[in-house]
């Protein structure tokens, strides 16, 4: 009997993921990851996803499964590669996407640790993609339902993690994951989809990085692609690529964030149609459907998560980075984000937007 | 055959306390503030255990106040301080880094609101001596809230020295007596003790009840209002069968302090003794003034948490530090307070016995923890480094 390590978050997905491992007939064991406490993230929070409720949650869940259940501290681990990233990238000017690395670092790679040390074949969780082989290779594909499918998000995972992971959802709709739930009873079918960072409950970034770091980021100015100023700017951490609302500045066209420069401690702003561009580069690729790209390829990438791919062609740089080219112009590929390059379903692999 | 070795965080309750229980559950089951007779029986039985838990602890029955544990009394105890000290214009608090979490965060709060809380440095043996309370004491100390015994490394510390020292300087005087209460005599006159909580499930009695004592003389704050019970002190329809069968748990452990410290300490020294021969692990606490059933140790290069998983699928139940803190774990405080160095601090290890472990159980273990250390050293990059050099050891 194949042996299943469950990480439990307390939600819907994760909750129906472990029945229908169970269902399998695989001896699970669940687990919740504990990635942050109150003094980490400077609040007192009632939701998000780690939550001392969202615990009893899973652990109501396991005991209804009958299963065994433990709780891991991994703090120390999401604040060093989770929080410490987050709140680094921000500073650099860049808005990172801290899902992927705590997929990455800890789901996959800690997790699995500890699932290897309990004699578990696999780690199982509650994501929306589906991992199968091909040509001996382990490859991720799309979810059946594309509009959950969370494929960009796990397109750092290696060969080895993709032949231990386990996705039963990924031939689910939502709707069936809910109505399973509700059939088990579990209290939490109805619960939301969670949203936004988890260690951000309230969304705002710039007081929790203030809050973490203990800096402040001084005001700077606002500049056109010129140079010229158009006002001040209440510390970089503010903005992101792409932004529009809260400016603060009066113009006759709306302007958007273009670039943000750390040195100069300036936020460069533009009109929308300069926000486009067929252009962008990647480093730190994590490649799924070959060892080695082709050195130049066509697909179609996805510059966020909520982005439809779009078709471009792949060229690959020398120091393990490649260029992109879009057939249409993208509105503001933003440095930090993940690009994730799709052949039809199937992730080809993805990197860091430079 | 599960080795349950985890009695710091509880324990189980014991044949005569559970029966105690269920008789007060079928027989006792009036309210004490009731006129009638079935009520009057209940405060009765109250008042038994009152006089019961008095004789124990040496104390008057009426300087007993029944509370839901330990973390409620040592909360009222420093809440009750505070309040006296400050009306005195008295604010500045001396306690110890380790203390249990009841007591340093109800510190932290009180530091907050004004006070001045001074931590005592515990060195690396995780305890401190009477002459650094007698140093610290000033003008406007209110109160000295000094553990009995560590919860985590089983330091027992000079108590009784504390407490001539506070009575000398006229500075009130409280003790968390948690996981001393029931193992090590206790007499709160000779000790000079003004205040301290104790808490039933730590000597098999049941879960939601302890106590407070406080000497006639020290003003309690309320921390729940309502009725009259417990002398207006703590309202609320008292615990009835907690408290009675507290009250029998406690008699029963008490009886037996020699012939319980005798058999646990051996065991305690066995395992002690085996567990020293793995490498590059160190013992934690006062190897000497220790408590009979505590076991502590780092062991350089693994994680406790790993080290408790492989223990409980060998049916081994331990703990890393406190139970506690053990959903939301950083390195334990009480550790960092000896010194330890955070990567060591991580791979501890607590086994906490009591009388109905088994010198079997300690040869159980005394196999399983050297093989799952060196299992998950194996495993382990940190541990790798060591070997090579490429870091150095601490232990």
């Amino acid at each position: 009997m194949e042996k299943v390590l469950i990480a439990m978050s307390g939600g819907v997905d994760s909750s129906v993921a472990a029945y229908l491992m169970k269902q399998q007939g695989c001896e699970c064991v669940g687990v919740t990851m504990r990635l942050f406490g109150n003094d980490d993230i400077g609040v007192s929070r009632e939701k998000s996803c780690c939550s001392l409720d969202d615990v009893q949650d899973a652990r109501s869940v396991a005991a209804k499964l009958a299963i065994p259940y433990y709780v891991f501290n991994f703090t120390g681990d999401f604040k060093a590669q989770v929080i410490d990233r987050f709140t680094s990238a921000y500073a650099c000017g860049q808005t990172p996407n801290p899902c992927i690395d705590c997929n990455r670092y800890l789901k996959f790679e800690r997790l699995y640790e500890r699932a290897q040390l309990m004699g578990c074949d696999a780690v199982v969780t509650g994501h929306y993609a589906r991992i199968g082989q091909e040509n001996g290779r382990w490859v991720l594909k799309k979810a059946l339902d594309a509009s959950k499918d969370q494929s960009y998000v796990l397109y750092s995972l290696t060969q080895e993690q993709l032949a231990h992971t386990r996705l039963p959802l990924g031939e689910f709709e939502k709707a069936d994951t809910r109505r399973i739930a509700e059939e088990m009873g579990f209290f939490n079918a109805r619960k939301p989809d969670s949203q936004d960072i988890c260690f951000v409950p309230d969304g705002d970034y710039a007081a929790f990085i203030e809050r973490t770091t203990g800096k402040t980021y001084p005001a700077g100015n606002f500049v056109d692609e010129q140079g010229n100023i158009l006002g001040r700017h209440r510390g970089i951490i503010h903005y992101t690529i792409g932004q529009r609302r809260g400016l603060g500045i009066a113009a006759e066209t709306p302007l958007y964030v273009k670039r943000i420069d750390p040195e100069k401690n300036e936020v460069v702003l533009c009109r929308d149609e300069a926000l486009y561009s067929c252009a962008l580069t990647a480093k730190e690729l994590n490649w799924m459907a070959f060892d080695t790209p082709p050195e130049r390829f066509r697909a179609s990438a996805k510059i966020r998560y909520r982005h439809t791919e779009q078709p471009c062609t792949v060229t690959t740089l020398p120091g393990g980075r490649v260029a992109v080219e879009f057939d249409e112009p993208q509105r503001a590929a933003t440095p930090g984000q993940a690009v994730v390059f799709y052949s039809g379903d199937t992730v080809l692999g993805g990197g860091v937007i430079e | 055959m599960t080795i349950y070795a985890d009695n710091a965080a509880t324990t189980k309750m014991s044949p005569a306390a559970i029966k105690t229980m269920t008789y007060a559950m079928e027989e006792v089951y009036g309210n004490p503030s009731s006129l009638h007779t079935v009520g009057q029986k209940a405060n009765e039985a109250l008042q038994n255990a009152r006089a019961t838990c008095a004789r124990l602890l040496n104390c008057d029955p009426k300087e007993i106040y029944f509370t839901s544990g330990g973390s409620e009394a040592d909360n009222q105890a420093i809440r009750s301080a505070a309040l006296m000290g400050a009306k005195k214009g008295k604010k500045h608090i001396i306690s110890t880094a380790f203390e249990h979490h009841a007591v340093l965060h109800t510190l932290k709060k009180l530091d907050q609101e004004g006070f001045e809380v001074q931590l005592l440095d515990v060195g690396p043996l995780g305890t401190i001596t009477a002459q650094q309370v007698a140093d610290a004491i000033r003008e406007d100390t209110c109160l000295v809230t000094i553990m009995y015994a560590n919860n985590e490394i089983g330091s027992i510390l000079p108590i009784a020295q504390i407490g001539a020292v506070c009575k000398e300087k006229g500075v009130l005087f409280h003790t968390d007596a948690v996981q001393a209460a029931g193992h090590l005599h206790i007499d709160v006159q000779a000790e000079h003790i003004d205040m301290l909580s104790l808490s039933a499930h730590k000597f098999h009695g049941p879960k939601g009840v302890g106590l407070l004592y406080a000497r006639r003389g020290v003003i309690l704050t309320s921390l729940i209002e309502g009725g009259a019970q417990e002398r207006g002190k703590r309202a609320g329809t008292e615990n009835v069968p907690g408290i009675m069968s507290m009250a029998t748990a406690f008699e029963e452990a008490c009886a037996h302090i020699d012939e319980n410290t005798k058999k646990v300490s051996a065991l305690r020294d066995k395992l002690i003794a085996g567990l020293s021969k793995i490498p590059h692990s160190a013992l934690n606490g006062d190897p000497v003034n220790r408590l009979p059933g505590n076991v502590s140790f780092c062991f350089e290069g693994i994680e406790g948490e790993s080290l408790l998983l492989l223990l409980d699928e060998k049916g081994i139940c331990a703990s890393s530090g406190s139970a506690c803190t053990s959903g939301s774990l950083d390195p334990s405080h009480v550790l960092l307070a000896i010194g330890r160095a955070h990567e060591v601090a991580h791979g501890s290890l607590r086994l906490s016995l009591c009388e109905w472990n088994t010198e079997e159980e300690i040869d159980r273990i005394l196999e399983a923890v050297p093989e799952v250390v060196a299992r998950l050293r194996d495993m382990s990059p940190v541990w790798q480094e060591l070997l090579s050099g490429r870091r150095q050891f601490i232990l």
